[in-house]
């Protein structure tokens, strides 16, 4: 635990915060990419330690967020079919579709099963022969090596009933995809740690030109934020956009080669639709032709309908960082953990459920 | 399983059978075998439909059901948390357990072996506990209607009679104790459902609270204000309960919060928060400041609540809310869980 221990030292985090406090002169906004960010920002009440000049904004960086209505509906699909075991992460069981959640269509005796790693799946599969065993596979680029791995070792043992319903997302096209908003008003990044400790650093360079925005990868334990804020307000005060890696002891610049490889060898990069923010162009993985057979979208015909995103969910504002959780009206009141109108409400790494579980403004409670 | 000290009767069936379950011979045997023969006492022995009994002076009465999956986990089985949990619940009451029903609903092809080995667990809870079983039923149902065995409990005692333990009674400036670590029965069940295979010593925390709630009565009477055993839904359910009832805030302190490092390590792992993970073997005490220290130490010095702690106090501010100062310094809202704690993904 040692990490652990020296990266939430309180007296580290007050040495971090003068530091900070010190350098700022000018009026900040700073984005932190990924959600497991946002809430540690959030659950140890960092947002309200900081300048005030210091604006944070949440990112799209929570799989479980910008996972489309029409996917959520794929899976809701594939869970009903009676000879499917649909296998996920625990995270996407509370998220609604169109009409109904992985959790709810559970409940009513569809075989879903929360798994801890995708090559859980694939025992399943062998130990489970007359099934057709699914795995929901969400995530960005940090979850993509051992989905991919999953099915290389399906390949390998020659377990054919196993597939994966594959809804990857990429970080730097949604980077891209903010900055090159008309309303965006983003001055730098905390890149996500995770994602960097798989991709390494080299992708971000050409965007922190393009845009003269600087990058610092970032870790998740107080003293990573505080010093990752740090580096990115004093490359704002100084005038610079360097990409930095604060991160260094998870992240190397080259990434994780043996992880890049596995991606390599079973995904395609390909057109992606984010919930609430639209289509982004190559920000995506699909399985490939090689493993096509594992494609679960290939293998069912899936009969999804038409996804309907519930319209006063203003969720794709929150994860471009044009608004913030309390600002949305149905914030706390039609919106609720209990009963959520979108993704980000429901996710562990929701901006809408980080601020409604540990943000101190009362929420006004619902009339009964 | 070890029955060196009681063996196993021989019967004419490795697994419990819908027969069991039918009110004739077989479940006559049953009951002898398992039931009579081990819980022999003199209410349970008149074999009447029920126990007939006096009590002199206030009652409490609590009842609860068990169906914890796996039934046995490193630490102990659901046999003990059916005899301590409802024997808990009647000490949070401020009453001292005195008489338990037990009821059982069996799914059919539940191993004998393991019926017994329950059973014997049982026993010994309610030695331990100072408690009798009385009175019970016995159901079996079909293969794949239940998940090996489920138990209620209920349970009859008298209350303490300088217990004034009630939320009306919590005041402004109160302190907020917790008896021992958080989280250890949770994560003990974790570790042992599938797919999870993390190495770990984490033992299940279940134990009986009615001596040592009884000897702190006995002391500190009134100054205790308020009492709750922090099972499903943690800690954080528990003071939000109080909040709730209350017109008061509570605040509570993240670095004062006792944690085994191999616990919080697990839950760090699977992304669960231990104020949110059931514990079965503590309680969460609202008592009057003023007696505070005073009881930290007496608990400090019985067996069983050895790392009890001061977490925090009643306050007029943020009524309603709990807030917790983490350990950084940052403040945030600790709130009611909502479903299932659901480990993340990245």
């Amino acid at each position: 635990m040692k990490f652990l221990s020296e990266y939430r030292d309180p007296e580290a985090v007050q040495q971090y915060l003068r530091e900070i406090h010190a350098i700022t002169t000018k009026p900040w906004t700073l984005m932190e990419i990924c959600g497991g960010q946002t809430h540690s920002l959030v659950k140890n009440g960092i947002l309200d330690m900081l300048p005030e000049k210091i604006t944070m904004v949440h990112g799209p960086g929570c799989p479980v967020c910008v996972t489309s209505v029409s996917v959520i509906d794929e899976a809701v699909w594939l869970a009903k079919q009676p000879n499917v075991m649909l296998c996920s992460f625990g995270d996407m069981l509370r998220v609604p579709g169109s009409k109904e959640s992985l959790l709810e269509v559970k409940s009513t005796g569809a075989d879903v099963r929360i798994l801890y790693s995708p090559l859980e799946a694939v025992e399943l599969a062998q130990q489970n022969p007359e099934k057709e065993v699914v795995f929901f596979a969400v995530g960005f680029e940090t979850t993509a090596p051992a989905n991919a791995l999953s099915v290389v070792h399906a390949d390998r043992l020659g377990v054919e009933n196993y597939s994966i319903l594959a809804s990857h997302v990429l970080v730097p096209p949604a980077m891209e995809a903010i900055l090159g908003d008309p309303e965006n008003k983003i001055d730098a990044f905390l890149a996500a740690g995770h994602v960097c400790t798989i991709m390494g650093v080299e992708e971000y360079h050409p965007i922190a030109e393009k845009y003269r925005c600087p990058i610092v990868v970032t870790g998740f334990e107080p003293v990573d934020l505080l010093q990752g804020i740090y580096m990115a307000v004093k490359q704002l005060e100084e005038g610079q956009y360097k990409v930095e890696n604060q991160y260094a002891r998870s992240v190397q610049v080259e990434g994780n080669k043996l992880a890049r490889e596995t991606i390599g060898e079973v995904f395609i990069v390909g057109d992606r639709a984010w919930r609430g923010i639209g289509t982004i162009p190559a920000s995506g993985y699909d399985v490939n032709e090689r493993y096509k057979r594992y494609n679960a979208r290939l293998k069912f015909t899936i009969e999804a309908g038409d996804a309907l995103e519930d319209p006063t969910c203003i969720s794709g504002e929150i994860m471009k960082g044009l608004k913030k959780p309390k600002q949305c009206p149905n914030f706390g009141k039609s919106c609720r953990p209990e009963h959520p109108l979108g993704a980000p409400m429901v996710s562990s790494e929701g901006a809408c459920a980080a601020y409604f579980h540990y943000a101190q403004d009362p929420v006004e409670e619902p009339s009964h | 399983m070890d029955f060196a000290n009681c063996p196993l009767p021989k019967f004419d069936f490795d697994t419990i059978n819908l027969g069991h379950g039918s009110g004739g011979l077989l479940t006559h045997r049953l009951l002898q075998s398992f039931v009579f023969d081990v819980f022999g006492n003199d209410k349970l022995d008149q074999q009447h439909d029920g126990a007939t009994f006096h009590l002199n002076g206030p009652v409490a009465f609590s009842t609860d059901s068990y169906v914890v999956s796996p039934l046995f986990f490193p630490g102990g089985n659901i046999g003990d948390l059916a005899v301590n949990g409802t024997v808990n619940d009647l000490a949070m009451c401020g009453a001292a357990a005195k008489y338990l029903s037990l009821g059982f609903i069996i799914e059919e092809g539940l191993k004998m072996e393991e019926f017994w080995a329950i059973l014997q667990t049982i026993k010994a809870a309610t030695a331990n506990a100072g408690v009798q079983i009385v009175t019970g039923d016995t159901k079996v149902v079909e293969k794949g209607k239940g998940d090996g065995i489920f138990i209620n409990t209920s349970g009859i005692g008298l209350v303490h009679p300088k217990a004034r333990i009630h939320h009306q009674n919590i005041r402004e400036g109160d302190a907020i104790l917790i008896s021992g670590k958080l989280a250890a029965h949770g994560m003990a069940i974790m570790s042992q459902r599938q797919g999870l295979g993390f190495d770990a010593s984490i033992v299940s925390d279940t134990r009986n609270l009615n001596h040592i709630v009884s000897a702190m009565l006995d002391r500190f009477g009134e100054g205790i204000r308020f009492l709750r055993d922090p099972t499903r839904g943690g800690l954080a359910s528990v003071l939000n309960e109080v909040a709730g009832q209350t017109t008061h805030g509570l605040t509570i302190r993240q670095s004062a919060l006792p944690i085994d490092e191999e616990v919080d390590g697990a839950c760090e792992m699977l992304g669960l928060d231990p104020l949110y993970v059931a514990n079965e073997g503590i309680f969460a005490c609202v008592a009057d400041a003023a007696i505070a220290d005073e009881l930290l130490a007496f608990l400090q010095g019985e067996e069983g609540s050895r790392d009890a702690a001061l977490i925090g106090s009643v306050t007029a501010e943020h009524p309603g809310k709990v807030i917790m100062q983490s350990r950084i310094g940052g403040k945030r809202v600790v709130n009611y869980l909502t479903g299932e704690q659901l480990p993340r993904i990245c």
